[in-house]
């Protein structure tokens, strides 16, 4: 067999588009003026950067003034929640998510208990999905702000956000006032679900560039007009004080195109990476005994496959599978900077050892059906020498 | 699994071909060879009588599990056969792939030799592990020790059975009140340091309580207490 490069793992990073990387060389170049000077110069980095922003807020069914941005989505989830509460927290501090979230969200969260607020942990389900009802049961009087991952970024379940929203719109209503508002993180989801704004009923919605095909680096928040945040850092006045500093002209202009052409390939993206996604999930379910498919079988991002391999460590296996091209992530305790094996895995009810056997392949525009061959002509053998040398037997309910 | 060679590979290229020991995350040209060329590893289960001493550490929910069975020469105590299994990531597999070649070379070390074999000893012997992966991924030579134990133990010669010298703290992941001195000595000194480095009570929070003191105490001990977080 002959080895080839598989990239599997889109969900931390894709590479650049070339088109996306062609707008952005001006303003590395050239363009290099700072978009707050009252010259021609800082005058074509400031069109640019109106321009990108009137771009991305047609996509998000928003308004221009609406988008701000970050340095990506760790900024932007952060921006949302901390900067959210703090400046609201004359109206309650009570806040809800789920277990499930990225820890850029949990972490904010935790910061804010440290704070005085109070935070509920909504479970998930036994696929990683969090209900409506569940948001709604978890509302108190002094709730101002709830944030749901739209998109899992490690098991790819998708959360029904526009059930969620409707609930939320429907507490503020009925209270008649600001709050709460809804918050999501829809970086994994920008390639392949709907993000118009007012039809998924969201407040502020993170997205980010790099795994849209566009640059490091540069992000966003939408935020609903009327929404007030303080601001995390200090400076000039850019993004409205809300996020002040010179911007990343190129970086923004890079995502504002990365976005464009997701969202114009949309759905020949989802038809495509859903077809393969299929595929290997089938193809490694079949071949490959005492593995389990981690998230749901439908209501997931058509590129996310995510396997625990019973009686081994996801490590190993990404280790063996790197020395034969292939290129995944795992849940395992041992890649992450923390002991703990994957949060997201242990919340759906497994236990650590299941957790610990995680890996996931994250598709992209390029995969190809012969690479999935190639995954699923690679991986029996690597499993079942693991497996050999392994002392550990999962228990059979796992899997 | 031969044809390793990760050097000009786009994307992770370079994986584990790293040959930066300070704080890489990535294992040095020995640990690959071990890791993807493991030696002396058992692919079956043992056969009734082939061994004379078994060892084990380690849970699969604390992320290692190793057991180690020993075939000792009971004139020479010398260990004439050391087989191995181990669930961990790469430098588990490795560490204990190469403690099972320091045992047996020579003809086989006694069993008061295979007792000293320290951590340390297995790491340089690897060419370095990544600082944050040693104290986590070296339990060889305590499965090691578990084993000498057993042999001893089943030959009847309870005296010579060294209960650790240290105290064990937690069963699961056997992490030592030592293994905690030595780690908050290396700089860890908050709970959630001291379990970076040694893995203890993950997986098995019933412990936390017990290692907390001891870290505070040891705190103390070395560098006189006071607010450390």
């Amino acid at each position: 067999m002959q080895v080839r490069n598989v990239y599997m793992d889109h969900a931390a990073a894709t590479p650049i588009d070339r088109k996306v990387v062609e707008v952005m060389l001006p303003f590395l170049n050239e363009s290099y003026g700072n978009p707050s000077s009252f010259h021609s110069v800082g005058k074509v980095a400031s069109d640019a950067i109106l321009n990108a922003r009137s771009s991305i807020a047609q996509i998000l069914g928003a308004r221009a003034d609406e988008v701000i941005f970050t340095s990506g989505g760790t900024e932007s989830d952060n921006l949302a929640i901390l900067g959210y509460a703090r400046k609201n927290k004359d109206f309650g501090k009570h806040i809800i998510t789920t277990k499930a979230e990225h820890e850029a969200v949990l972490e904010s969260c935790a910061e804010l208990e440290r704070e005085g607020f109070e935070v509920t942990y909504l479970d998930v389900d036994e696929y990683g999905m969090v209900t409506a009802d569940q948001v709604e049961g978890a509302l108190r009087d002094d709730t101002i702000l709830a944030s749901v991952i739209y998109a899992n970024n490690e098991i790819g379940t998708v959360n029904p956000i526009r059930e969620i929203g409707a609930k939320i719109q429907r507490a503020r209503k009925g209270s008649a006032k600001n709050f709460p508002v809804l918050h999501i993180d829809a970086c994994q989801a920008a390639s392949a679900l709907e993000l118009n704004i007012q039809k998924l009923n969201v407040d502020m919605l993170t997205l980010n560039g790099s795994k849209i095909y566009g640059p490091k680096g540069a992000g966003l928040l939408y935020v609903r007009r009327g929404i007030k945040l303080q601001p995390l850092q200090f400076g000039g006045a850019q993004e409205k004080r809300v996020r002040p500093g010179t911007e990343n002209v190129a970086g923004i202009v890079g995502l504002a195109s990365a976005l464009q052409i997701a969202d114009d390939g949309r759905v020949q993206y989802v038809q495509k990476t859903t077809e393969l996604r299929d595929k290997l999930i089938n193809g490694i379910l079949s071949s490959i005994s005492k593995t389990r498919l981690n998230g749901h079988k439908t209501e997931r991002l058509p590129n996310n496959v995510n396997i625990s391999f019973m009686d081994i460590e996801g490590e190993a296996l990404l280790l063996y599978l790197d020395s034969k091209g292939v290129y995944v992530s795992t849940g395992s305790a041992c890649t992450s900077q923390s002991l703990d094996p994957s949060h997201v895995i242990l919340a759906l009810g497994m236990p650590y050892e299941v957790a610990h056997g995680s890996i996931r392949f994250s598709l992209g525009r390029d995969t190809t059906e012969e690479d999935v061959d190639y995954v699923l002509e690679t991986l029996p053998p690597l499993v079942e020498k693991l497996r050999k040398i392994s002392p550990v037997k999962v228990d059979e309910k796992y899997y | 699994m031969g044809n390793h060679s990760s050097k000009s590979k786009p994307g992770t290229g370079g994986d584990v071909s790293s040959h930066d020991k300070t704080q890489s995350w990535f294992y040095s040209d020995i640990v690959k060879d071990h890791f993807f060329n493991p030696r002396n590893f058992l692919d079956r289960e043992p056969e009734e009588g082939e061994f004379n001493a078994v060892g084990k550490v380690g849970s699969p929910a604390c992320g290692d599990e190793l057991r180690v069975w020993l075939l000792v020469d009971s004139s020479s105590e010398q260990i004439k056969s050391f087989r191995w299994k181990t669930f961990g990531c790469g430098s588990a597999i490795a560490a204990t792939s190469m403690i099972s070649e320091m045992v047996l070379e020579n003809g086989g070390m006694t069993l008061s030799e295979a007792r000293t074999i320290k951590p340390q000893d297995v790491m340089e012997r690897l060419g370095g592990l990544p600082a944050r992966k040693f104290h986590c991924s070296v339990l060889c030579d305590k499965a090691l020790r578990d084993a000498v134990n057993d042999y001893y133990r089943r030959t009847g010669q309870f005296d010579r059975i060294a209960v650790e010298a240290t105290r064990i703290i937690d069963p699961v992941s056997r992490v030592t009140d030592r293994d905690i001195e030595e780690a908050v000595l290396e700089g860890a000194q908050t709970l959630e340091l001291v379990q970076q480095k040694t893995k203890v009570g993950i997986g098995n929070p019933s412990v936390l309580p017990a290692v907390e003191e001891l870290i505070k105490f040891y705190r103390e001990k070395y560098f006189g207490g006071g607010p450390q977080e």
